[in-house]
C-alpha cells in the first residue's frame, strides 16, 4: 500500500508542535548538527587528509540527493563544483523564493518547522566552510520571515550560530532577505543579483556560474529549502542510509504539492520513486481522487512550467524486466513512478514537485491563457526570445479565449514556442513560459482549433458583433 | 630635449607572448589568442567566440555586443552552434577513421559574445538551426517595434533594418496590439529616447555606468514592458552622453542636435580631429552640401577608444556662422583681392627692422602652419608665442588644456614654455613703442593683455581669423581663415600623437587654408620657395623639426603617430 513517509515533516504536523527552538530542541533538534561537528578528520589509506567538512561533503555526495527546487541537480555534485582555491568567501544561500505555480511544500517547513531548515542550513555552511549565509525569501511570505528572523534570533541565542558556535572555532551568521514579489527571483543567479541589490536579471553562463563567481563575485551555493533539510537528514541518519530511501539515483523523501480537482489538494511527503502519479491523485491517503462524477482530463507533474501529461497517455519507458535485463515497457501516465528519471524520460520533469489536476470541467485553452498570462507578467525581460515571445503567447491566447480566436492560432502559437526554448534564452524561463503551450497544443490541438473555429464562424455569421479592433486592444491590455 | 614616457604605444614594453589556439569557424581553421584583454580593465579574459570569428572575418549579427562594452548577452542575436573534440572514458580524443579528432555538437547553441573558446572547437555560424535562430530573434525584436524607419533617425545606420534584410520577414504574422511605451522622452539636456524603438540591449547603461562611471540609466517594468529610462529624478547629463546615441543599434536614443536635420546616407564622411582640447579625438565629420551636420568618433585605440566628449561633438556650429569673416581687407577695410594683400604685407614686413616685430600665433594653428609662422617669425627676427586655453578636464577623454595643438605651437618654436608667458613682454614692448608690427593667426589678443589701446599704437598689424573679433576690427590687414573641416593639415596631441585631419567643406567665400597663403607669403618675403601642397610640406618640417623627424605625411595614415615626447 502506498504511503506517505514523513521525514522532513514528521513533526510539522503533530499537535503542540511549535516553531519555537524549544519545541525543536525536545524532538532532537540541532543534535544533527551536533553530530556534523563532532566528525574529526581522518586519514585515507593514502595518506590524504579529510577534515570533517569534507566527510560531510562525501557523505551528501554518497546519498544521492538531487536538488528539491526544480532541476533536481546533485546536491553533492553542486557543493564539489564550488571554487574552494579562490580565497574569497564562500556563499550559501538558501532558495525559500518558492514561487513555481502549484508548489507549496516550502511554506510548510518554513512556517512550521523553521529550525529544521536551518539546522541543515547550518550544516551545508559549516561543510562547505560558508561563514557568511543568507535566507532570500519570497515577499509574499511576510509571515515566514517574520518567523524565520525569531528562529534565527533563538539559534544566536543558544549559539547554533554566531562566534565560536558550541565552543567550536566555527562562526557563522545567517540574514533573512525578503523578496518584492518576483518569480524570477526563485533562478539562482536572478536571486543573487536581487540579493545584491539589482534587478533580478538571470547571469549569463558562462562565466557566472555561481559556484565559481555568484554572489558579489564570490563561489556561492543556492539550495533549496528542502534540499537542506534532507541535508540535515543525511548528516543524521548517514549518506548511505539515507540512500536507501527513495529509488536508485532518485533517493530520499519528496515533498509533494497535490493541488487542483482533487478531493485532498494537499502536501505529502513520499519516497522518491515509490509512489505513481496515479496514486498521488487517486489514494485516499494521498489526492483521494477527482471529484464525484469527473473524470481526469490532464495533469502537470512538476508545476506550472512542466510539460502537461494528457490523461490516457502512454509512454515507452526502459525499465529492468524480472530478468534483470533493460526492456521497454509501455506505461501509462498515471503508473509513471514519481521521480526525477521517469518523469523525464516521458517528456516532462518533476521540477518543484508541484501536480496540478485538471478534471473534464476544465477548457483547457482557458487554462493555458491563465499559464501564460503569469509567465508574460513573470518575464524579466532581460532576453530578447522570453521578453517578446512570452507576452505573444499570452494575448494570443487572450484574444483565443475572448472570441477572436483564429483556426490557425494553434499552429500559430506554436510556431511563437517553438523559437523561445532550447538554450536561446539567459535562464531556464525560457523553457518555463514556452513548454505549455508547446505541450498544451500539442496534446489537446483539436480544442485549439475548435474554439478557433468556432470564433471565426461566429464571426462570419455575424460581421455587425465582431468588435472593433480598439475593443479588442483595451481588452487585451486589461487583461495580459 | 627628449623624454621617453611610457604612455604612447610605441615606447611600451613589448606585452607578454598570449597562448595561441586553434579552432575552426565555418570549418576554417584560425589560430586566436587564448585571452583577450577587457576593454575596460585590461585584464586578460578568455577569449570569446564572437572574436575568433572575427579573426576568421565571419562575421556575426549582434545587438547587444559591443567590443569596447562588458559582455551582456541579452540580445541572443549572436547565437551559433558549435563542438568540441568528443573525449573517450580515458580521457583521450576520440579520433575518426581519417585521424581527425570526432567533434560531439553540443546540442545546444551558445550566444557567441561570451562563450570562450577551447582548442579544436568547431563554431558553426551558418547551419539552417543558427539561420533559424536569427529570424526567430529578429522576428521577436520587431513585433513590437513601431516600425517607423521613414521618421527615424536611424535609418541608414541602423541595426535592425541591417539585419532584416538577411533575416527578416517580408510580411509580419503578429496580428496582436503592440506594446505602447513612452515616446520622446527627454532624457537630458542632449538626448531624446524612443522607448518603442528601444531593443533593451543595454548598451547605453553599461556604457555610462561602466565606461563614464555616471550610473544614470536603468530598466524598469518587467517582460515585454521593460522600459529604458533615467534613474527617477536624476537627469541623463555628463559630457559622455552622446556617445549612447552613437552606440544604440536601433532609433531608440537620438540626439536633440541632430535628431530631424539630415537623412545619414546624404552625409559625406570626412575623417577628422576634435579641436576641442589637447586629447585630439579622432572623428568623422558628417556634412552635406557644405554644411557639417554632426561629428563622430572615429575608432583609435591609442587615442579616444570609441568615444569622445559631447563637449567636443558639439563645438562645430561656428564653422557655419553666418559672421564668417570671407573677404580680404586691406588698411581702412578697403577690399583687397589676395595677390594684392599678400603683396603689399610682404613689402610691409621685408622693411621691418630687427626685434620690431612680433608673431600670436594660436595652438590651434596646424602644426604647417605654426612651422612656416616659425620661419617668418625667425626671418622679421621675432617674439613669438601662443595664447593658453584651459578649462576643466576630466579622466576620460577631455583635457585641461582647450588647445588642439600646444604641444605643435612648443615644438614648432611659436610657443613660449611655458605657453603665455612672452605675452606680458609683447604687451610691454607694443606699449615703450619698440614693437610696431604684430602678426596674429587665429587669437583675439585682447583678451591676452594686448587691448585696444596697444593694438593701436602698432604700425602694422596683420591678422587672420576666422571670426570677427575685437583684434580683426584693429587689424590693418585680415586675412579670413580655414576651420579645420575646411582644410588638411596636422595636430600634435598632448601625447605627442601626431595625426593628420581631412577637408570636409569648402571654406566660405575669400577664407583661404591659412598654410597656403603663408607659403605664398614666405615666398614673398624671403625668397624662399616651399611646397605648395601639404604632403611636401608636412615632410619638409618632418626634416628639419627634430620631434618630427623620420615622419611622412602618408605614414601618419588614418591614426596617426606617435613621437616620443
Amino acid at each position: 500500500m502506498p504511503a506517505e513517509y514523513r521525514l522532513i515533516l514528521k513533526y510539522a504536523d503533530q499537535p503542540g508542535y511549535t516553531p519555537d527552538i524549544e519545541c525543536y530542541l525536545r524532538n532532537g533538534g540541532y543534535e544533527a548538527f551536533k553530530k556534523a561537528l563532532a566528525i574529526q578528520p581522518k586519514t585515507l589509506p593514502d595518506g590524504r587528509q579529510v577534515s570533517g567538512a569534507e566527510q560531510i561533503r562525501d557523505d551528501v555526495k554518497l546519498s544521492g540527493l538531487r536538488g528539491r527546487g526544480g532541476a533536481g541537480f546533485s546536491c553533492g555534485l553542486k557543493w564539489s563544483f564550488v571554487d574552494r582555491k579562490s580565497n574569497k568567501p564562500i556563499y550559501l544561500i538558501c532558495n525559500a523564493d518558492e514561487s513555481e505555480p502549484g508548489t507549496f511544500k516550502d511554506k510548510q517547513i518554513l512556517y512550521k518547522d523553521p529550525h529544521q531548515m536551518l539546522e541543515g542550513m547550518i550544516i551545508a555552511c559549516y561543510a562547505n566552510d560558508v561563514h557568511l549565509a543568507y535566507i532570500y525569501i519570497r515577499g509574499e511570505f511576510v509571515e515566514g520571515a517574520k518567523i524565520l528572523n525569531r528562529a534565527l534570533k533563538e539559534a544566536r541565542e543558544k549559539n547554533f550560530l554566531g562566534k565560536k558556535i558550541l565552543g567550536s572555532g566555527y562562526d557563522l551568521e545567517i540574514h533573512v532577505h525578503r523578496g518584492a514579489g518576483a518569480y524570477i527571483c526563485g533562478e539562482e543567479t536572478g536571486l543573487i543579483e536581487s540579493l545584491e541589490g539589482k534587478r533580478a536579471y538571470p547571469r549569463i553562463k558562462p562565466p557566472y556560474f555561481p559556484a565559481v563567481l555568484g554572489l558579489y563575485m564570490c563561489p556561492t551555493i543556492v539550495n533549496n529549502v528542502e534540499t537542506l533539510c534532507a541535508v540535515k537528514h543525511i548528516v543524521a541518519m548517514g549518506g548511505a542510509e539515507y540512500a536507501r530511501l527513495g529509488t536508485p539515483n532518485n533517493t530520499g523523501t519528496r515533498i509533494v504539492s497535490v493541488s487542483g480537482h482533487v478531493k485532498r489538494p494537499g502536501y505529502y511527503e513520499v519516497e522518491v520513486g515509490k509512489v505513481t502519479i496515479g496514486q498521488l491523485i487517486n489514494d485516499p491517503v494521498f489526492g483521494g481522487g477527482l471529484r464525484d462524477g469527473r473524470k481526469l482530463k490532464a495533469v502537470i507533474p512538476g508545476g506550472s512550467s512542466a510539460k502537461v501529461f494528457k490523461a490516457g497517455e502512454k509512454f515507452k519507458l526502459k525499465r529492468k524486466g524480472p530478468d534483470g535485463k533493460d526492456a521497454e515497457q509501455e506505461v501509462d501516465m498515471l503508473d509513471l513512478p514519481y521521480d526525477f528519471d521517469s518523469l523525464i524520460a516521458a517528456g516532462s520533469m518533476s521540477g518543484s514537485g508541484a501536480i496540478i489536476v485538471m478534471d473534464d470541467s476544465t477548457d483547457i485553452v482557458e487554462a493555458l491563457s491563465n499559464l501564460s498570462e503569469f509567465y508574460a507578467h513573470e518575464s524579466c525581460g532581460q532576453c530578447t526570445p522570453c521578453r517578446e515571445g512570452s507576452l505573444w503567447m499570452a494575448k494570443a491566447l487572450h484574444r483565443l479565449t475572448h472570441g477572436q480566436g483564429r483556426k490557425a492560432d494553434a499552429e500559430y502559437l506554436v510556431r511563437i514556442a517553438d523559437n523561445i526554448p532550447g538554450g536561446r534564452t539567459i535562464c531556464a524561463f525560457g523553457e518555463a513560459c514556452s513548454w505549455p503551450v508547446q505541450s498544451f497544443v500539442a496534446k489537446f490541438k483539436d480544442e485549439f482549433v475548435a474554439r478557433g473555429a468556432a470564433d471565426e464562424e461566429r464571426r462570419a455569421a455575424c460581421p455587425e458583433t465582431r468588435p472593433r479592433k480598439t475593443e479588442v486592444e483595451t481588452a487585451a491590455k486589461a487583461g495580459v | 630635449m627628449t623624454i621617453p614616457i611610457a604612455t604612447t604605444p610605441e615606447t611600451k614594453p613589448a606585452p607578454a607572448p598570449v597562448d595561441k589556439l586553434k579552432v575552426r569557424v565555418d570549418g576554417k581553421e584560425v589560430e586566436v589568442p587564448k585571452t583577450t584583454p577587457d576593454p575596460l580593465t585590461g585584464k586578460p579574459l578568455p577569449t570569446t567566440m564572437i572574436q575568433a570569428c572575427n579573426v576568421a572575418r565571419v562575421d556575426v549579427p549582434h545587438y547587444c555586443y559591443h567590443p569596447k562594452l562588458p559582455v551582456a548577452g541579452n540580445c541572443r542575436m549572436c547565437l551559433v552552434e558549435f563542438g568540441i573534440p568528443a573525449v573517450g572514458p580515458d580521457r583521450k580524443p576520440i579520433l575518426n577513421p581519417d585521424g581527425t579528432p570526432k567533434i560531439s555538437k553540443s546540442p545546444r547553441p551558445a550566444i557567441a559574445c561570451a562563450t570562450p573558446i577551447s582548442p579544436g572547437m568547431e563554431i558553426y555560424t551558418n547551419t539552417p538551426a543558427v539561420k533559424q535562430m536569427r529570424e526567430g530573434v529578429l522576428e521577436f525584436l520587431l513585433i513590437n517595434h513601431p516600425l517607423d524607419c521613414p521618421i527615424c533617425d536611424q535609418a541608414g545606420e541602423c541595426k535592425l533594418q541591417e539585419y532584416s534584410v538577411d533575416y527578416g520577414r517580408s510580411e509580419s504574422r503578429f496580428v496582436e496590439p503592440k506594446v505602447h511605451k513612452p515616446k520622446r522622452v527627454d532624457l537630458g539636456p542632449r538626448i531624446v529616447l524612443d522607448d518603442e524603438r528601444c531593443i533593451l540591449c543595454t548598451r547605453c547603461i553599461r556604457f555610462t555606468k561602466d565606461v563614464v562611471g555616471d550610473d544614470a540609466l536603468g530598466i524598469v517594468n518587467r517582460g515585454s514592458y521593460n522600459t529604458l529610462t533615467a534613474y527617477p529624478g536624476k537627469i541623463f547629463d555628463n559630457n559622455y552622453t552622446l556617445n549612447t546615441v552613437d552606440i544604440c543599434p536601433v532609433g531608440a536614443l537620438t540626439s536633440k542636435d541632430f535628431r530631424f536635420q539630415m537623412r545619414v546616407w546624404f552625409l559625406k564622411e570626412t575623417k577628422s580631429i576634435c579641436t576641442s582640447c589637447a586629447t585630439g579625438c579622432n572623428i568623422i565629420v558628417g556634412s552635406r552640401e557644405e554644411k557639417i551636420y554632426r561629428y563622430e568618433p572615429r575608432e583609435n585605440e591609442a587615442v579616444n577608444s570609441s568615444w569622445m566628449c559631447d563637449y567636443g561633438r558639439l563645438n562645430y556650429k561656428w564653422i557655419g556662422r553666418q559672421d564668417r569673416l570671407v573677404e580680404v581687407r586691406g588698411p581702412n577695410a578697403g577690399a583687397l583681392a589676395w595677390t594684392a594683400a599678400l603683396r603689399e604685407i610682404s613689402h610691409k614686413l621685408k622693411q621691418v627692422s630687427p626685434d620690431s616685430a612680433a608673431l600670436i600665433a594660436s595652438a590651434r594653428q596646424a602644426n604647417e602652419e605654426l612651422y612656416l609662422l616659425a620661419k617668418l617669425a625667425r626671418k622679421l627676427g621675432a617674439l613669438t608665442d601662443s595664447v593658453p586655453r584651459q578649462g576643466e578636464g576630466d579622466k576620460l577623454l577631455l583635457n585641461a588644456d582647450r588647445n588642439p595643438n600646444s604641444l605643435g605651437a612648443r615644438l614648432t618654436g611659436i610657443s613660449a614654455d611655458p605657453m603665455g608667458a612672452n605675452l606680458p613682454k609683447i604687451a610691454e614692448a607694443i606699449r615703450s613703442g619698440k614693437i610696431k608690427t604684430l602678426i596674429v593667426f587665429g587669437e583675439d589678443v585682447s583678451k591676452a593683455g594686448i587691448g585696444q589701446d596697444l593694438l593701436g599704437k602698432l604700425e602694422t598689424l596683420i591678422v587672420s581669423d576666422i571670426l570677427p573679433n575685437p583684434t580683426t576690427r584693429a587689424a590693418h590687414y585680415l586675412l579670413p581663415g580655414c576651420a579645420h573641416a575646411e582644410k588638411r593639415g596636422s595636430f600634435t596631441s598632448t601625447k605627442g600623437r601626431v595625426q593628420k585631419f581631412m577637408k570636409a567643406v569648402e571654406p566660405p567665400g575669400q577664407a583661404r587654408a591659412e598654410w597656403e597663403f603663408l607659403h605664398e607669403l614666405i615666398f614673398n618675403t624671403t625668397g624662399q620657395n616651399g611646397y605648395a601642397s601639404i604632403e611636401g610640406l608636412f615632410n619638409q618640417m618632418a626634416g628639419e623639426i627634430s620631434a618630427f623627424k623620420d615622419l611622412t605625411w602618408a605614414g601618419l595614415g588614418d591614426m596617426g603617430v606617435s613621437i616620443p615626447l
